[in-house]
């Protein structure tokens, strides 16, 4: 990949995944380098979700492969891909939040599932945790009680309460204020850098996006169409990228939605009017 | 011609297709029933998980059970009242409501009760639960939803509906006795005596019993399998939740044939 000359710490090769008759990934190769914080771009729909849940072995692709630490995450056992899973953190979309516990109880939760620690020890980690991403005052609160923003650091907090190697960010800006934004971003970098974790953020945002990224690639109808630094992904003048990454209206992703001419329909509608006309006289 | 062939033609690829998608729902529900057994010893270790279940699926459907219990007692015992009456045998009237609530009454319609107020909530809440990502995240969190969602929720299930059902049942008895003795006069030691001797603990309450815990494992698969199989979208899990409630009914109704017909024919 020319960024890290460390084994890549996930591997993708000739991934190909469909939904019913839907391409969503064909024949996708990549790598995600160890202790940078990858990018994934890409319109909505692309499928960037579903490719954080066919690395985490949520979804299995129909055919290639997917390398985890080394493993491939869709041939070991169960009981290994949930150990492979401890060693993950993931920040939904919505945050997914366990609703029927407080802030402090949702970032306890990994801790009192996978070790046996003294409560008074989880404590100390929940609110260290918590004060991470700033929000050890509301470690009282129910998830409903939370904004948007907040739901998501808590989310992020509970992510790295079992201090994961990797971090996914599912869309981790989208449809935030621009000061929790701000806040998102620089949680983002700072973790990545603090905690020397490998962070692969999805995402279509593409100022916030590019502001941290170590390493870009963007996924358009199936396809891998571009990768590089961000320089390099900044310096694409063309195609498809050029229109992504400054937020052009027409360009390869055509403006209309294929359809007959203009013309033509206009003829077929007046047409019918005519006609209508001529029948009701 | 070339029309008909196309027509024929897409016929054709709708029945293979729903047929495709017939066999595999049906293999994702037994695999997803084999795993939702084989995750339920692991959940009889988890007492909190188990308990909280057991207080939302069972204690919080008390006082529907109790107060349904009740009246259906008080009718049938007024009833049996007037047509006994009519024979010199309305002593025989506690005999006849308990006999009604522990074969029948007691064990469906306690089922019915719950699957419209515990397996509606079971469909809705697990629904929910993917539709907010909360199953994805416990995934990822490395915590295997069948053993922490889909097994105490499964076992809570059978244990509830029985004890519902003999607190329903007791109830529908004192019911029964408080309208009889209490209004219409019937003497209270024939009430009793005569139910004592002609209900049998083996062939009429047991089997009762019987009745109820296949009425919760139906229940408790049907309701949890709708809940996994819901579309996450709020259309999706309304529409599941009444699949719960309309396909638990009439599988109870079905099935208590079928027992009786085994267990009093």
């Amino acid at each position: 990949m020319g960024v890290n000359t460390e084994k890549p710490l996930i591997e993708i090769k000739n991934l190909t995944f469909s939904r019913g008759n839907r391409k969503i990934f064909d024949d996708i190769t990549l790598s995600i380098p160890k202790g940078k914080i990858t990018a994934i771009m890409g319109p909505s729909g692309s499928g960037k979700t579903t490719l954080l849940k066919l690395i985490a072995g949520q979804l299995t692709p129909d055919s290639g492969e997917i390398y985890v630490l080394g493993e491939n995450v869709h041939t070991v056992s169960r009981k290994r891909i949930y150990q492979l899973r401890r060693k993950m953190g993931m920040l939904f979309q919505s945050g997914a939040l366990l609703t029927d516990l407080t802030v402090f109880d949702n970032v306890a939760f990994p801790l009192r599932e996978h070790t046996k620690l003294p409560e008074s020890v989880i404590s100390a980690l929940v609110l260290m945790k918590l004060q991470a991403v700033g929000l050890r005052g509301a470690k009282a609160l129910m998830p409903a009680e939370l904004s948007g923003g907040m739901a998501r650091r808590v989310a992020l907090a509970r992510g790295i309460a079992l201090d994961p190697e990797m971090i996914f960010y599912d869309e981790p800006f989208v449809g935030q204020d621009p000061i929790t934004m701000g806040v998102l971003v620089e949680l983002i970098q700072k973790l990545n850098d603090s905690l020397g974790l490998t962070s692969v953020v999805v995402s279509h945002d593409v100022d916030e996006v590019l502001s941290i990224a170590d390493y870009v690639c963007v996924i358009s109808e199936g396809k891998l169409i571009a990768e590089g630094t961000k320089d390099q992904i900044l310096q694409e003048s063309t195609g498809y990228v050029n229109q992504f990454v400054n937020g052009l209206a027409d360009g390869p992703v055509p403006f209309h939605f294929p359809s007959d001419s203009y013309k033509e329909d206009l003829a077929k509608l007046s047409g019918m009017t005519v006609n209508d006309s001529k029948g009701s006289v | 011609m070339a029309n008909a062939r196309q027509k024929i033609q897409s016929l054709c690829q709708s029945t293979g297709q729903s047929s495709i998608e017939l066999v595999a729902n049906f293999g994702r529900g037994t695999l997803f029933i084999l795993g939702v057994l084989s995750a339920t010893p692991s959940a009889l270790l988890r007492v909190d998980l188990l308990l909280k279940q057991l207080y939302v699926a069972g204690v919080q459907s008390l006082p529907i059970i109790l107060m349904a219990g009740l009246f259906v007692g008080m009718v049938l015992s007024l009833q049996g009242y007037n047509v006994l009456v009519d024979y010199n045998s309305e002593e025989a009237v506690g005999t006849m409501t308990a006999l009604s609530l522990v074969r029948e009454l007691g064990p469906v319609v306690a089922a019915l009760l719950f699957a419209g107020r515990a397996g509606s909530a079971l469909t809705a809440e697990i629904g929910l639960m993917r539709s907010t990502e909360q199953i994805s995240a416990l995934e990822m969190m490395a915590i295997d939803p069948l053993k922490y969602i889909y097994a105490p929720r499964f076992l809570a299930v059978l244990i509830s509906l029985p004890m519902l059902t003999l607190l329903f049942t007791a109830l529908g008895i004192l019911g029964g006795y408080l309208i009889s003795v209490g209004w219409l006069g019937v003497d209270e030691g024939a009430f009793w005596s005569q139910m004592h001797s002609h209900v049998d603990w083996h062939d009429d309450v047991m089997n009762g019993i019987i009745k109820s815990v296949a009425f919760a494992l139906l229940i408790a698969v049907i309701a949890l399998y709708q809940g996994f199989n819901a579309i996450p979208t709020s259309e999706g899990v309304s529409g599941a939740t009444t699949r719960t409630v309309v396909h638990a009914s009439l599988g109870v109704l079905a099935l208590d044939f079928m027992l009786t017909t085994l267990m009093f024919n």
